[in-house]
């Protein structure tokens, strides 16, 4: 990234010229605010690390402030034996890839085409997609347009009607445009290679950032989604992991879960079960985020560029 | 006369340059079907369907059958005992999120770009920019957790130092606070990233002059980094304001209860329980409708004011 590059210019000058006591005092000030926020961001996701791997009788008396108390597998093992969390994360799995999958070559067939200046028509594609950022017909209207193609309660619900975010398009669009010179096309167009060939074998492999950064927001956003889901299905087997989860923590629905174990243990574990199903639910993006980090910061500046 | 041949020869133009290009490229053309289609059924379709808002929806007549009622939708929801306090939720919980929440990436950002470009500024950012990946159904998951009414983080620790427990969510006076604050812990580090790309832009001899200059560190913030990232704050600024009204659904669905249902019933919420769940339509989309509208005017607006105070715009 930029910043780090023209800070790296910085210290130089810094040695030279001696920081006076009000610089070193902001500048602590400052250390102390970000630590202090660091800490606060910090701090919970701990908590609820630690938590879920103590023993049940910790996390019910409240014994965990920081490390795991008596460290213990209870509430994973309980999560893993119980059906109606597997189907939610199966679930989750299908629709976060075949959803992903879908959204990005969607975005695809419609950005680079977008991306030629050759194309004819494409001011008014682009305007007439914008525009659905701004406005939109609502809830119910768009809910009747899903029952009429008959999707409800079915899986192409999660798949199809959310499947292209303009927002993608613009970034996907303006990075083609800049890093697919059209004198490239020219050459291979005199070179009798069709749009298609193009696309496969030069377009497609000097995408590979931008790529990144599509498959990785929609594999995020299909993970994390739970509101298409809530007004589209009713069965419960078809519900993604979040839906699971609402029901669980947010409304308190433990008995599915629970129902095999004796009362007394029943209790203790319903709490443990909370902090559990988060880190579960949870750790399959935290864990890759540190390593794609960098893509989805690119995928920003992409967009603010043309924003 | 005259004027008519003109326009046609124009338009001949026009439509062999299209030929000409629908010849060479037609895979281009065939390849944007799909996603055009996606646009048309799912974005465009339902914008016609909006027209229920104007009618008395009937299941058996179907919404192009069902007969026609002008505004009678909308002037139901004027006369309604919840209009007001739903629209000064939607407003205080959207105004609150844009005058705490607004501000909070910039310092973090100006305040990341004085510690230079060591491990810890690495470190901040990556755990800052950790909690944007966290589902709205974990977020609330945790919310509920934290400050939950016998056993969560928050009373544990009010206990400790000796004070009395509090039900967090079942306050409806505390709802905006935890609603906005979450918010500011969740997303700040993700938005902070753009006013980090901003100050990186800013061109390195305007510090070397304020360093000749003899400025001191926040001198050098306030003359050169708040300048410069103004461009960036302006169309930020335009996007938040611009969507006072569409303040998501998502969140503050899963955060109501019957006790705080007074501050948390917002416009959105409104719509999804008066029509998916009773199913009322036509009522429901009339009130919908009316929240689209008021929100691409105030977007319109916003924009136009800045185009003429400061010349940045998003359009």
């Amino acid at each position: 990234m930029a910043a780090t590059k023209s800070a790296v210019q910085q210290p130089p000058f810094r040695l030279k010229i001696r920081e006076s006591a009000g610089d070193r005092l902001f500048l602590f000030i400052i250390y102390t605010v970000l630590s202090l926020v660091l800490l606060a961001v910090i701090y919970p996701l701990i908590y609820i690390l630690s938590s879920s791997i103590s023993s049940p009788a910790a996390v019910t008396s409240g014994r965990v402030w920081l490390w795991p108390v008596d460290i213990s597998f209870r509430g994973f093992e309980v999560l893993f034996s119980t059906p109606q969390i597997m189907t939610g994360y199966g679930n989750s799995l299908f629709y976060t890839t075949a959803g992903t999958l879908i959204s990005v070559a969607l975005t695809v067939m419609i950005a680079y085409p977008m991306s030629r200046k050759t194309f004819f028509g494409r001011g008014v594609i682009m305007m007439l997609i914008t525009f659905t950022m701004l406005f939109s017909g609502g809830l119910i209207p768009t809910y009747m347009v899903v029952k009429e193609f008959g999707m409800i309660d079915s899986r192409w619900a999660l798949l199809i009607p959310n499947a292209i975010w303009v927002w993608q398009v613009i970034i996907a669009r303006s990075f083609f445009q800049s890093s697919i010179p059209d004198e490239l096309m020219e050459a291979a167009e005199i070179d009798g290679c069709s749009d298609l060939r193009f696309m496969r074998s030069v377009v497609i492999p000097l995408s590979k950032p931008i790529l990144a950064v599509l498959f990785l927001m929609y594999g995020v956003g299909q993970w994390n989604a739970y509101f298409d889901a809530l007004i589209y299905l009713k069965s419960a087997n078809l519900f993604p992991l979040q839906l699971v989860l609402r029901s669980i923590i947010i409304m308190n629905n433990t008995a599915g879960v629970t129902d095999a174990l004796k009362q007394v243990e029943r209790q203790q574990l319903s709490e443990l079960l909370k902090y559990s199903l988060i880190v579960v639910a949870t750790l399959p993006v935290l864990i890759i985020y540190p390593f794609v980090q960098r893509y989805f910061v690119q995928g920003m500046l992409v967009g603010s560029v043309k924003g | 006369m005259k004027h008519q041949m003109l326009n046609g020869g124009v338009k001949r133009r026009v439509s062999e340059e299209a030929r000409r290009s629908l010849r060479k490229h037609w895979q281009l053309y065939l390849i944007v079907i799909p996603p055009v289609l996606f646009f048309l059924i799912f974005k465009y379709y339902p914008m016609l369907n909006a027209v229920l808002a104007f009618k008395d929806y009937n299941v058996i007549k179907g919404i192009w059958g069902s007969p026609w009622v002008g505004f009678k939708n909308f002037q139901l929801f004027f006369d309604n005992p919840m209009f007001w306090p739903l629209v000064k939720n939607t407003i205080y919980v959207s105004g609150y999120l844009l005058l705490a929440g607004f501000p909070v990436p910039i310092l973090l950002a100006l305040m990341l770009n004085e510690v230079g470009s060591g491990r810890f500024k690495r470190l901040v950012q990556l755990v800052t920019f950790a909690p944007y990946f966290i589902s709205t159904v974990v977020m609330v998951s945790i919310i509920m957790l934290f400050l939950a009414p016998r056993l969560g983080f928050a009373n544990v620790a009010l206990n400790f130092f000796g004070l009395d427990s509090i039900n967090f969510l079942g306050e409806a006076s505390m709802f905006r606070s935890i609603y906005v604050w979450s918010d500011i812990w969740q997303t700040a580090g993700y938005s902070a990233v753009i006013y980090l790309a901003a100050l990186a832009g800013i061109d390195p001899t305007l510090y070397e002059a304020a360093k000749v200059d003899g400025a001191s560190r926040f001198q050098k913030i306030v003359h050169v980094d708040i300048p410069g990232l103004l461009p960036t704050i302006t169309i930020i600024l335009i996007l938040n304001v611009g969507s006072v009204m569409a303040i998501g659904f998502e969140k503050i669905y899963l955060l109501q209860n019957p006790l705080n249902m007074v501050h948390s019933e917002i416009i959105a919420t409104y719509v999804y329980r008066i029509g998916l769940l009773n199913a009322n339509y036509s009522f429901a989309t009339a009130v919908g409708l009316f929240n689209s509208l008021i929100n691409l005017v105030l977007l319109v607006t916003v924009n136009g004011l800045a185009k003429r105070l400061t010349k940045s715009s998003i359009w």
